[in-house]
């Protein structure tokens, strides 16, 4: 399956039909505010940025650095590794996750493997290879300076994961295997069987407890950030200068005062309710952030995996992937009648099944891209050709059939290649996919967007650095499968601990009192919030509001998004959002473990987030990456790239609504700043798979 | 489904709990076991009873923070973590005890949660390979016989979830300890810290209020990632030669 299959055709003039003058979609919904660049990539020849950076970046001396404080947000790949290699450097650092322990962050869940350019197949593999293959697999949307920057430290996170005793899976000379992944035409991913993130997360939080016994590292776990402080320099310059964080146990409400923030809190999938994240993955920090003044990039680019287990009922609370492996050997298919659809499938004879990917992709079929699968399996269900069980009168799933290859390769085949995931299958839903065929749907998967990052990592607040998922800068509109690992790692070890010495040369900054207005004010916005949640005293559960914006969000801002639709979306967030504060019950006290009480601030902060998703979507008005954007498509239906007019980073800046309320101020409309997109290492390429 | 359930509940570590029963009558066989909590909770907060607390954050096996003793197992009667037990392991109108692990060294924060910060701690006293950042040799320098790589990969499927302390009558910390050893003992990376690993970490561990193994074997049958037992032997062998060494 190739998020971007080998087929390319260079820009036809024909094909590549602009829009109609420039079309304001979301006109009334921001405001245009001044572009935005990336001062801190050097010129130069690409392959010689990063040492030149490297080298540029100033240091700072070692009996420095156990004067200098770093706050880290979230111990995932991304959190743990910086962490980790910061406290070895001798910095004094503090990392907080939600968690009961760093070892539980959800990189922990990553199945598939980590890409690095090593060539050990001698297969043509290389760094450039690596960059191209990411630029092009993002659609053109990603800033190529990072991306290349990504695969040329991506060879040395291998190395360190092995010395780290991260059990990667071995050929029996004892060296490293490889296997393709995500249509790649190099075996370039390494792999822990289905367990990749689990072993490299245990590898990172390991170096990063080491820390811990070392005393450079102090972990806050069961602790929630929900501010960040922000602190003018007195020269004028506003930094980032700390976190108020919630211990979950006693609901104290903490300052904690540092040099410099990172955020390495992960992805906002969790906006659609349903998704592959963990139940507690949120966008609070990122959103907290973003309030106080750090753009937010790209929010709508959203990556949708096609083949994870379908939903049972209401009462689902999060959907589960199996690894895109399986349509190599599974065929995908709907009955042709709607009368068929509760039917038992083994009974539906060939003539009336509809195997519709083979049918409209003869050449790629089942392995089109994961984008193409997904919005194919929506179109069928929209049309009344799903199949499983009926949620909202709709029945969300199609066929993934294995009978074919078990007849052709016998069962044991088949068992050996898919065991572990027909296992997972058989205990999710009590059928046996052997004998009956699985039922797959989409789900949502991975945020490519995130908080504004400059080549530094560096946000557009000084002193708040962001990385891995919660940042924008690497995968464009589509992440290619097995990168997500990958850039987590490579910000933690080995690029933040390199750019934010820049930073903190200018260190230690003046100490902040506790008692500063600004640390005050932000303690006490934190404790009003809490006790509002608290005192709405309303009818509805936290849990609804959530499971109502996740049902907006798929709908509209989901696989294929519409300007009708999505200006409908804005409208029904308002209004839910607006009762959710009115009408929200949140039973228990501030100063216990209260599970109710965190949501319902995980669940405010969504609410505003998935305004600014539509705004975002509405305003890119072309089909790029994973999304299809209805009114850009080619005569063919298929999605259609508009770089004359949207290539660029959409980075939006948060403005506050003046009227304001007791608990918090309403957001207000965004300004909406770009970033231009310019490629001088690598031509701009439509698509095709037909 | 109708179950009736009989939960622990506490509201922290400082105050005794006790087991409340709740009836459920909408449960559908394909919820999952949390699934079927949420469902629970919805009705405690419609009634204005607050919820009850309960830990998971992956909700497919593979980050370790649920963990419930159900009807008296660990993770309840499948070999799986709490959350992938499906209610359809369960008959209409059955009684189900749900309480937390039962250790004193994971005392409980409230209700169905508790503190395994112990688990961090013993990580923290030698579970790890001592190598800095950018101090790592060329992969490929590192041969691992296959044989050795996947017992190491077996030992480290361990997800820290707690269920073999929870299953122990002694309330041992055997099985997770064993497997941190056996991964890094099994890899050449890990040799030269071997000793002083198996040392530091027994030590932690039985000053975290652990009790000893005395090879009864409930650790491995409730561990939902079938961590083999012989973990144990390799630990008690590497403690024995370290102490040899003059450790």
């Amino acid at each position: 399956m190739t998020d971007m299959p080998d087929t390319t055709t260079t820009s036809d003039p024909s094909y590549h039909v602009p829009a109609e003058g420039e079309s304001d979609d979301a006109a009334g919904y921001y405001v245009p505010g001044e572009p935005i660049v990336d001062t801190k990539a050097p010129g130069g020849p690409i392959d010689e940025r990063w040492s030149t950076r490297k080298f540029e970046a100033r240091l700072v001396n070692p009996a420095n650095r156990r004067k200098l404080s770093i706050i880290i947000v979230g111990t995932g790949l991304a959190g743990a590794s910086a962490a980790a290699t910061l406290g070895e450097a001798g910095y004094v650092v503090k990392s907080f996750c939600y968690q009961d322990s760093p070892r539980r962050a959800h990189s922990i869940a990553a199945q598939g493997g980590i890409n690095a350019a090593k060539n050990y197949k001698e297969d043509g593999d290389s760094v450039h290879r690596l960059f191209y293959d990411t630029v092009k697999g993002g659609d053109y949307r990603s800033r190529e300076s990072n991306v290349y920057r990504l695969a040329e430290v991506s060879t040395n996170i291998i190395d360190q994961c092995v010395a780290q005793g991260v059990p990667f899976a071995r050929e029996y000379g004892g060296l490293l295997d490889n296997r393709s992944f995500g249509g790649v035409q190099v075996s370039r991913t390494f792999y822990a069987r289905g367990q990749t993130g689990q072993q490299l997360l245990i590898g990172a939080y390991q170096a990063l407890e080491r820390q811990v016994q070392a005393g450079t590292v102090t972990t806050y776990t069961r602790h929630e950030m929900l501010e960040l402080i922000v602190v003018d320099d007195g020269e004028g310059k506003k930094r980032a200068r700390g976190i108020i964080a919630r211990d979950m146990v006693t609901g104290a409400i903490e300052t904690h005062l540092a040099d410099v923030v990172v955020l390495a809190s992960g992805g906002y999938g969790n906006v659609f309710y349903l998704s592959t994240n963990a139940m507690g993955s949120n966008v609070t920090a990122s959103w907290r952030a973003h309030r106080k003044g750090a753009y937010m990039a790209n929010p709508c680019y959203t990556q949708i995996h096609p083949t994870c287990i379908p939903v049972t009922g209401s009462h689902q609370s999060k959907l589960t992937l199996m690894s895109e492996s399986l349509r190599n050997d599974g065929r995908i298919w709907v009955p042709k009648k709607k009368e068929d659809c509760d039917k038992d499938p083994r009974s539906i004879p060939e003539e009336d099944r509809d195997y519709y990917l083979e049918r409209i992709y003869p050449s790629f079929g089942n392995l089109v891209p994961r984008d193409i699968a997904s919005r194919a399996a929506k179109y069928q269900c929209d049309d009344g050709r799903g199949v499983g069980p009926e949620v909202d009168g709709v029945r969300r799933g199609v066929y993934l059939d294995f009978a074919d290859a078990i007849a052709r390769l016998g069962r044991d085949a088949i068992e050996e290649k898919y065991g572990n995931l027909f296992d997972m299958y058989a205990r999710i839903t009590g059928e046996n996919p052997y004998e009956v065929p699985m039922r797959i749907y989409p789900a949502v998967h991975y945020v490519m967007g995130g908080l504004w990052v400059d080549y530094d990592l560096q946000s557009t607040i000084p002193g708040l650095f962001v990385t891995g998922e919660a940042n924008f800068s690497d995968h464009g509109a589509n992440r290619l499968g097995a990168s997500a690992l990958m850039q987590g790692l490579a910000d933690g070890y080995f690029v933040l601990p390199h750019t934010i010495r820049d930073y903190l040369a200018d260190g230690p900054f003046e100490k902040v009192a506790e008692d500063h207005p600004a640390v005050v004010e932000a303690r006490e916005s934190v404790q009003r919030r809490i006790e509002h949640y608290l005192t709405v005293n309303g009818t509805r559960s936290v849990d609804s509001y959530h499971r109502e914006l996740g049902n907006i969000m798929w709908e509209y801002c989901g696989m294929e998004r519409t300007e009708d639709g999505l200006k409908k979306a804005i409208d029904l967030i308002r209004t839910l959002r607006d009762d959710f504060h009115r009408n929200v019950k949140v039973l228990g006290s501030a100063d216990s473990l209260n599970q109710s009480l965190e949501k319902a601030g995980r669940v405010a902060d969504f609410l505003e987030l998935g305004e600014l998703m539509c705004i975002d979507a509405l305003n890119r008005r072309e089909s790029c990456g994973g999304h299809f954007r209805a009114e850009s498509q080619t005569e063919d239906g298929e999605a259609l790239r508009h770089d004359d007019l949207y290539a660029y980073v959409a980075a939006w800046e948060f403005t506050p609504e003046d009227a304001g309320e007791s608990w918090a101020t309403p957001m207000g409309t965004p300004v909406l700043h770009k970033e231009d997109l310019t490629y001088t290492a690598i031509e701009m390429k439509q698509r095709s798979y037909k | 489904m109708r179950v009736t359930l009989k939960i622990w509940r506490q509201p922290d570590a400082a105050t005794a709990g006790a087991m409340h029963t709740y009836e459920l009558d909408t449960v559908s066989p394909d919820m999952s076991f949390l699934e079927m909590l949420d469902v629970l909770n919805e009705q405690l907060n419609a009634a204005g009873e607050e919820p009850i607390a309960f830990d998971s954050d992956c909700r497919e096996g593979i980050c370790g923070m649920c963990g419930l003793m159900i009807n008296g197992e660990p993770h309840g009667p499948e070999v799986t973590t709490t959350c992938q037990l499906h209610m359809r392991s369960f008959k209409d109108g059955d009684e189900i005890t749900i309480e937390p692990w039962r250790s004193d060294a994971f005392p409980v924060v409230r209700d169905l949660c508790v503190d395994r910060g112990a688990f961090d701690r013993i990580i923290q006293s030698g579970g790890f390979i001592s190598v800095n950042t950018g101090s790592a040799p060329e992969a490929h320098s590192i041969q691992v016989p296959k044989e050795a790589a996947d017992r190491a990969f077996d030992a480290a499927t361990c997800i820290g979830c707690g269920a073999c302390v929870a299953a122990c009558p002694n309330g041992s910390a055997s099985l997770f300890m064993g497997a941190k050893i056996t991964h890094l003992g099994e890899l050449p990376q890990g040799q030269a810290e071997r000793d002083n690993r198996v040392v530091s970490m027994v030590s932690q561990h039985d000053h975290e209020g652990f009790g000893g193994c005395t090879n009864i074997g409930e650790c491995t049958a409730a561990c939902p990632k079938e961590i083999p037992l012989d973990v144990i032997s390799q630990m008690n062998r590497d403690l024995r030669k370290a102490l040899q060494h003059g450790h």
